[in-house]
């Protein structure tokens, strides 16, 4: 008897849940049972994985869990956007930088501070713990009222009418966030790399300077075969470093 | 379905990129870790506009994947400077705020 009524009961839950979620019920459940261990499985081994490279690769897998848990949520056009920018762009920009710094400098593992993974290790359990546990009760009761209402003239179309009605102020901020960015990061990294001097400057930075002509060869002006005597101008008869200092320095 | 399982999912995923951040230290990998947190994140949000039956999430969604490009941008050639610099990537060898 209690039996029964209890397989009724979940019975007409499992009913109303599958209307509600707009008939994608069971199909979404075997997507999202296959693929969330792969999303979790692919970012443990990003962050495990030794090699930049792989690691980035690892990434791209997870970006794609993402976008099929988006079209399985009624989030087609985001989807989308997922795939291309982030696999496509920021990937690709990620794996550029990895070229650019050099693929072979794989990290170290010795730890520069003691006990810190294992630290690090704990406040992960931790915190997944708080927010699972904490929040646990009411994460697993949301009500799910589905987007089929709102996607009735489509995804695209119902984004649109919020971008460029409620959000159109964040929108054209974004704007100037992106242009900001794209000139930030030319003028970062971007490099001046040092001219030669032309010969015609060269030769007027010469004239400019006491001496136009090369200087003397060393001895030119030694009175005497001796090093420790400084060498004398033949017309004011000064001791003169003109063409190398004695031994002992200019006398 | 549960939605609950989803933000079960992008918990564990913020979990993950946040214990990455902690214990790489090559510089683009912990970049990487960020950007694994902010598709948690996205994935949350998503989740939160199919519970309530509005779209609000899914724009919110999409903004944070326009200023996480820009993040990318901006981030990666910072980390092309420094390793200018210094020749390395490892966020242990900018410890000093000069060049």
């Amino acid at each position: 008897m209690d039996f029964a009524v209890l397989a009724q009961s979940v019975l007409a839950q499992a009913v109303q849940e599958g209307s509600t979620t707009g008939g994608g019920g069971t199909a979404e459940q075997v997507i999202f049972w296959i693929l969330a261990p792969v999303a979790i499985g692919s970012a443990a081994l990003m962050v495990l994985s030794r090699n930049a490279v792989h690691a980035a690769l690892w990434l791209v897998v997870d970006f794609f869990c993402l976008a099929v848990f988006y079209v399985a949520q009624d989030a087609p056009f985001l989807a989308a956007v997922q795939v291309i920018v982030y696999t496509g762009a920021i990937m690709v920009l990620f794996l550029f930088v990895l070229m650019l710094v050099g693929v072979d400098r794989s990290d170290s593992l010795i730890e520069t501070i003691r006990g810190q993974r294992v630290a690090a290790l704990i406040a992960a359990l931790g915190f997944v713990g708080l927010l699972i546990g904490g929040f646990g009760r009411s994460i697993l009761d949301q009500p799910d009222v589905g987007l089929a209402e709102a996607n009735t003239d489509g995804n695209v179309f119902g984004i649109a009418r919020l971008l460029f009605t409620d959000y159109v102020f964040a929108f054209e901020l974004t704007s100037a966030l992106l242009i900001v960015a794209a000139i930030g990061a030319m003028v970062l990294a971007h490099k001046e790399t040092a001219r030669r001097p032309s010969q015609r400057e060269q030769a007027i930075a010469r004239f400019a300077g006491k001496h136009p002509a090369p200087l003397p060869g060393p001895g030119v002006y030694a009175g005497t075969p001796d090093t420790d005597e400084a060498p004398r101008l033949p017309t004011a008869g000064g001791p003169t470093d003109l063409s190398g200092t004695a031994f002992g320095g200019p006398a | 379905m549960n939605p609950g399982y989803y933000l079960v999912l992008s918990a564990a995923l913020f979990t993950i990129g946040a214990l990455g951040v902690l214990i790489r230290r090559n510089a683009i990998v912990v970049f990487m870790c960020v950007e694994l947190m902010l598709n948690a994140v996205n994935l949350t949000l998503v989740t939160f506009s199919r519970i309530n039956g509005t779209l609000d999430g899914q724009v919110m969604a999409f903004f944070v994947m326009v200023v996480a490009a820009a993040e990318v941008v901006v981030g990666l050639a910072i980390i092309v400077t420094i390793f200018r610099t210094r020749s390395s990537s490892s966020v242990d060898d900018a410890s000093l705020l000069k060049w």
